[in-house]
């Protein structure tokens, strides 16, 4: 029995935080897009985040704009999904993402839903192509039958 | 429910919209502006929107939506008060609200409406 291992292992100290300049930043907010309040409750969110990080009042309007119409979007053609937004750090530039998140039924033909006027639920057709324009990057990623994810990122100038 | 008040000034009837609108309420304040417009015989309407930190496409379009049917109910519309960084994005956005008639502020946009009056 003298040779029996110890029953407590002595715990490594754990590791110091490490943060990547090109990591997105761990403070993330996710909220739900359900109901026609949750749009407002973003916009609000959002406009909080932009002010503390010290963007314009005309670059806040720009995005807090755009997310407006990417979450009527997730809304009425996704079938409601969720919004994130996350902080973003690349290398001295600081910014904000914005993700809609919808398991709804897609959008067949990407480049048709990004032109000017272009709507299949009889909108004005501006929600997708404008809020490219209000945003310094722009992704989309769709699969018919299972959703659609749509990120934007403004970078705050110098 | 909530709603937004119209004020009745003479033969104008006057909106400020005060809180940042969802789209059912855009639209409620739509229908509620027309039946206002027919009940109290309205000649002009006053949309202020100087408290709006905001105007994405839905609320454009109902904003431009209402001046064309108060139009065909014989009733002007002049919207004042748009923030410059509101339309700065409006216009970046791709919307210039066609038929809507601006003025910078309430004072002017009364002026504009008694002016057509007469």
């Amino acid at each position: 029995m003298s040779n029996a291992l110890p029953s407590v292992v002595a715990q490594a100290p754990p590791l110091p935080e490490i943060y990547f300049l090109n990591s997105p930043d761990p403070l993330t907010t996710e909220l739900p897009l359900k109901t026609d309040e949750d749009v407002v409750r973003l916009r609000k969110q959002l406009r909080e985040q932009l002010v503390s990080i010290g963007f314009s009042l005309i670059e806040q309007t720009k995005m807090i704009t755009a997310a407006s119409e990417l979450a009527r979007n997730t809304l009425r053609y996704g079938g409601g999904g969720c919004a994130r937004i996350l902080e973003r750090r690349d290398g001295t530039r600081i910014g904000i993402q914005l993700d809609f998140e919808d398991k709804g039924p897609g959008i067949p033909d990407v480049q048709l839903a990004l032109t000017d006027g272009y709507t299949s639920g009889g909108g004005l057709g501006l929600g997708l192509s404008g809020s490219k324009r209000l945003s310094d990057e722009f992704y989309i990623e769709t699969e018919i039958g299972k959703g659609t994810l749509v990120k934007i990122v403004k970078w705050k100038p110098f | 429910m909530e709603r937004i008040p119209i004020l009745k000034m003479g033969r104008l009837l006057l909106v400020t919209i005060q809180v940042d609108m969802h789209d059912r309420l855009a639209m409620t304040l739509q229908d509620d502006l027309m039946a206002r417009i027919v009940k109290e015989n309205a000649k002009g309407v006053l949309i202020d929107i100087s408290a709006l930190d905001i105007v994405d496409s839905f609320i454009g379009r109902m904003i431009s939506n209402t001046a064309g049917m108060a139009k065909i109910l014989d009733a002007q519309t002049v919207l004042v008060g748009m923030q410059p960084a509101v339309a700065m994005t409006l216009v970046e956005l791709g919307l210039t609200l066609p038929g809507v008639s601006t003025a910078l502020d309430v004072e002017r946009g009364i002026k504009l409406l008694q002016a057509s009056l007469e």
